[in-house]
């Protein structure tokens, strides 16, 4: 299935929960923020919230900034 | 103890600085360590999974500097209130540096979604700490919906050109009943030290630092220059006058 990661489409494995992208992609859920449909996912929730066709994905992290 | 209390909160430092540019992590942490100051600007992006990067979070320490993240890239109240919400969602305390820039020339903050933003964010119980114009009615404005402190901008962001809204700041400085910091434009110590000596209660620097050749040392010297103009403030300079008045007595050799 196809969703928009941070904009862009990507094809991931149907049945993939959020918590299981970010291990794919070695993502540390501990130093970001996910957005799910413009929805925040609490970090301790992303291993219980599945992601189906057409989702959109926000992966949020600090940055330098004034 | 001279002491810098934001929302409740003393701080020893009145100098905040912006992480933001800096050709290195070591240079923003020299930069950081130099500068004295204990709350640092972070700002939230997308992850670039395709030229992953160190955490920024590995090289600031949490019990030394409080995190103070900001809306920047919003061009409107709806996007800073949902930068907001995200900094909260990453584990930071309440803070929020609000700014809601929707021109990108000249980075100017828009009053009218700024202070919508900021009256929802109070509400839902973070700190505001709002970027604003160096204007002493939106200050005002500001203060009553409940923001933590004001953050008026010497010259636009970047700009390095100094305190090029003076009067209006001084205006905002006497009329406040909450801290003034002066943000953005700040290019030289010097400058730093005028908003001080003007009563101003904080300063924030980010460009002058990450654009020295020595970051670390000019960190450095905006803390003398913070602290050289609060001590001038707090001691009460001079009145300025055109006539010459002279400080050696005129009488007594010379003169009968």
């Amino acid at each position: 299935m196809d969703i928009i990661f941070n904009g862009k489409a990507r094809e991931i494995q149907d049945g993939t929960c959020i918590q299981e992208l970010l291990d794919q992609m070695q993502l540390d859920c501990m130093q970001l923020v996910v957005e799910h449909n413009n929805v925040i996912i609490p970090r301790q929730r992303l291993a219980e919230t599945p992601l189906n066709n057409g989702d959109a994905l926000e992966v949020i992290h600090f940055v330098g900034g004034g | 103890m001279d002491e810098l209390i934001i929302a409740g909160r003393s701080f020893n430092s009145r100098l905040m600085v912006g992480t933001g540019k800096f050709a290195s992590n070591e240079a923003m942490v020299a930069a950081m360590e130099g500068s004295g100051s204990e709350i640092v600007t972070v700002a939230l992006r997308r992850v670039d999974v395709d030229n992953p990067q160190d955490s920024l979070l590995n090289h600031i320490d949490p019990k030394r500097y409080l995190l103070l993240p900001n809306t920047s890239g919003a061009r409107n109240a709806e996007e800073a209130i949902r930068l907001a919400r995200i900094a909260r969602a990453a584990g930071c305390e309440p803070w929020i540096k609000l700014e809601v820039t929707p021109d990108p020339y000249y980075l100017l903050p828009d009053p009218i979604e700024t202070l919508k933003a900021a009256e929802i964010l109070v509400k839902e119980g973070f700190i505001v700490l709002p970027y604003i114009n160096a204007d002493p009615v939106l200050a005002k404005h500001m203060q009553e919906v409940g923001t933590a402190t004001v953050m008026p901008l010497g010259a636009p962001i970047g700009t390095n050109k100094g305190l090029r809204t003076r009067d209006n700041i001084a205006i905002i400085i006497e009329q406040a009943i909450v801290p003034v910091v002066v943000d953005a434009g700040l290019g030289a110590p010097s400058h730093a030290a005028e908003a001080m000596e003007m009563g101003a209660d904080a300063v924030l620097v980010n460009t002058a630092l990450a654009v020295a050749r020595n970051p670390g040392a000019m960190g450095a010297a905006f803390k003398k220059g913070v602290e050289a103009g609060r001590e001038a403030y707090l001691a009460g300079l001079g009145k300025q006058q055109d006539k010459a008045e002279a400080s050696s007595p005129l009488t007594g050799f010379l003169r009968s």
